[in-house]
């Protein structure tokens, strides 16, 4: 509109050629200064890390292996496994129950979001590992009336069932909140159309409604996955074994304790990674039919330094033109 | 011979907004029924009362001679149970002004997912027929793409053919092409009038004109929750006689006047 009257646009009839445009990428200084002070404390981070021998990396080596981290290793995924299906089961039923249009069951599905997110997983741990303490028999019966079978709760309820109790009720708590958003986030249209076609509730739920919520609970549920895999190191409040306290009870006799909670703490970061992973193409499934393509990342080395990607021009990226 | 619907004095309130205000309605086996009228008028709410997505207040509403909702005993009514409504409305194929289509689903699962879920086809033979309905609407080549990689029109074809896929005594249709493209309305429109011609009982709610006046039996123009007028397309369309009936028509027919 306020140009120059001589900088007028080209006519239109002058034939354009289709060249792919050539131009001199902007050069982002101030990315390239940044770049250089990130790189600069990445070296000092990781030359002290290297060099600094209290942290005896051979003993890191030594450990790494051996056979009671690797039992408690064990013990940790057998514990998150096990208590995420408990969470994530659970978390369904209590979210189906809280969109009930029965009062009392979505009523009750509240109260138990409440209570379960309302105390800390340590206390209720600690809780179920003392049951006994206040239930000393748990039986079979009809209420106020003749018991067929019971049992003492400290035979039923050892360190390991204790452990998967607290774990799993707590997560099954935030589960249901988190399917509860995925159920809600899918579009009024979709029931209405099972519906009209004549599909049950339970089965619009499991065929229409479920699928399309997973795309929303899968990314909040990797999460979940991954605190799980750490928050397991709490059992240690009752004594029950896992890969936490099989560096503990190494380093306490030792007294190697930088090096084992280096070796505890690798074996979390390699979990956590996997599941990462895992996740991804979980995340890839539930998202088929979303996306009409997929979308093409730009290169880090463009974004960085302003080179086009797939160039072979590299550091004069075109520069000499003018 | 017992018409397809059949709706007496049906009342319908939203809250304390009266939407349908007594009305009386009847299609035959083979009718094209087309709903016109302004926003508002209460089209969508009748059209939806008929596969009972929406329970009507008062008046006596049938398909196929059955009450739709509910259950005679004596002179009490007995509301039906979820189940026993699914049962109903299997019959009754409808098309939304969104599609709705199923996103997570290719255009062929959309259509057979009924037949496996709800008749309990097998489903090599339900994915057979799901293709050659998906050809009818002229789709054939896109039944493996998603809802998300169809335009809106080709969505809408595949929505109809996921509603023929039941094999419906009946077809619904709520503005099928309110929410398309002007060039893609054509195509879903072309689709519909060959499902007329094949004899299908349709009740459409529309503000084509053009299309009302080529493919419906009957034209029923509402206003305010009251059928204002009825009649043959040449007639309410062509030479309507209320005054409310024409003002409209003057206002689809030449929206720049």
């Amino acid at each position: 509109m306020s140009q120059n009257p001589e900088a007028a646009p080209p006519k239109p009839e002058a034939p354009l050629d289709a060249e792919p445009i050539r131009a001199v990428p902007v050069r982002h200084y101030g990315r390239w200064a940044a770049g250089l002070v990130i790189l600069f404390l990445a070296f000092i981070v990781v030359r002290s890390v290297v060099t600094n021998d209290a942290l005896h990396w051979p003993v890191v080596g030594e450990y790494l292996f051996d056979y009671r981290i690797l039992q408690g290793l064990q013990n940790t995924l057998i514990l998150t496994v096990i208590s995420m299906v408990i969470g994530v089961v659970g978390g369904i039923l209590l979210a189906i129950m809280r969109l009930s249009p029965n009062p009392l069951m979505s009523g009750a599905a509240a109260v138990y979001i409440w209570l379960f997110r309302g105390t800390p997983v340590l206390t209720q741990l600690v809780i179920w590992n003392f049951l006994a303490l206040a239930y000393s028999r748990i039986g079979l019966g009809i209420p106020f009336g003749p018991t067929f079978i019971s049992w003492d709760t400290n035979t039923l309820i050892n360190l390991f069932t204790a452990s998967l109790l607290g774990l799993g009720l707590n997560e099954a708590a935030y589960m249901a909140e988190i399917v509860r958003g995925g159920i809600q986030s899918v579009d009024g249209g979709q029931l209405e159309a099972a519906s009209a076609l004549g599909m049950k509730r339970t089965t619009t739920l499991r065929r229409i409604i479920l699928p399309q919520a997973m795309r929303v609970i899968i990314p909040p549920t990797g999460n979940e996955t991954i605190s799980m895999l750490k928050t397991t190191s709490l059992v240690v409040a009752i004594g029950y074994f896992e890969l936490m306290v099989a560096a503990q009870s190494i380093y306490s006799r030792n007294l190697q304790t930088v090096p084992l909670l280096i070796v505890a703490a690798l074996w979390y970061l390699f979990l956590t990674s996997v599941l990462t992973v895992g996740q991804y193409f979980v995340e890839k499934y539930f998202a088929r039919g979303t996306s009409r393509e997929v979308v093409d990342r730009t290169k880090w080395g463009t974004r960085m330094f302003g080179f086009k990607a797939g160039q072979g021009g590299g550091g004069q990226g075109g520069g000499s033109t003018a | 011979m017992t018409p397809v619907v059949s709706a007496q004095r049906i009342c319908k309130s939203f809250g304390r907004v009266e939407v349908l205000k007594g009305i009386d309605l009847e299609v035959h086996e083979r009718e094209v029924l087309c709903l016109i009228g302004p926003s508002g008028s209460g089209k969508s709410t009748l059209l939806r009362c008929i596969n009972h997505l929406e329970k009507i207040d008062a008046g006596r509403l049938y398909v196929d001679g059955e009450l739709v909702g509910y259950r005679q005993r004596g002179d009490k009514l007995h509301e039906l149970r979820e189940k026993e409504i699914a049962l109903q409305r299997k019959d009754i194929g409808m098309v939304f002004q969104r599609f709705n289509l199923f996103p997570h689903m290719t255009a062929v699962e959309n259509v057979m997912e009924a037949p496996v879920q709800v008749r309990r086809e097998p489903k090599a033979q339900a994915r057979q027929r799901a293709l050659e309905l998906l050809e009818r609407v002229g789709l054939g080549d896109k039944a493996f793409n998603y809802p998300g990689q169809l335009s809106g029109g080709q969505q809408q074809r595949v929505a109809i053919a996921r509603a023929l896929a039941m094999q419906p005594k009946l077809m619904l249709f709520d503005e099928p092409t309110s929410a398309l493209d002007p060039e893609l309305v054509g195509d879903v429109l072309g689709v519909m009038k060959q499902l007329a011609k094949d004899g299908m009982t349709m009740v459409v709610v529309t503000h084509e004109m053009q299309f009302a006046r080529e493919v419906a039996d009957t034209v029923l123009f509402m206003d305010g929750g009251v059928v204002v007028e009825k009649g043959p397309p040449e007639q309410v369309i062509g030479n309507p006689q209320h005054e409310r009936t024409k003002s409209f028509l003057a206002r689809v027919l030449n929206p720049n006047s």
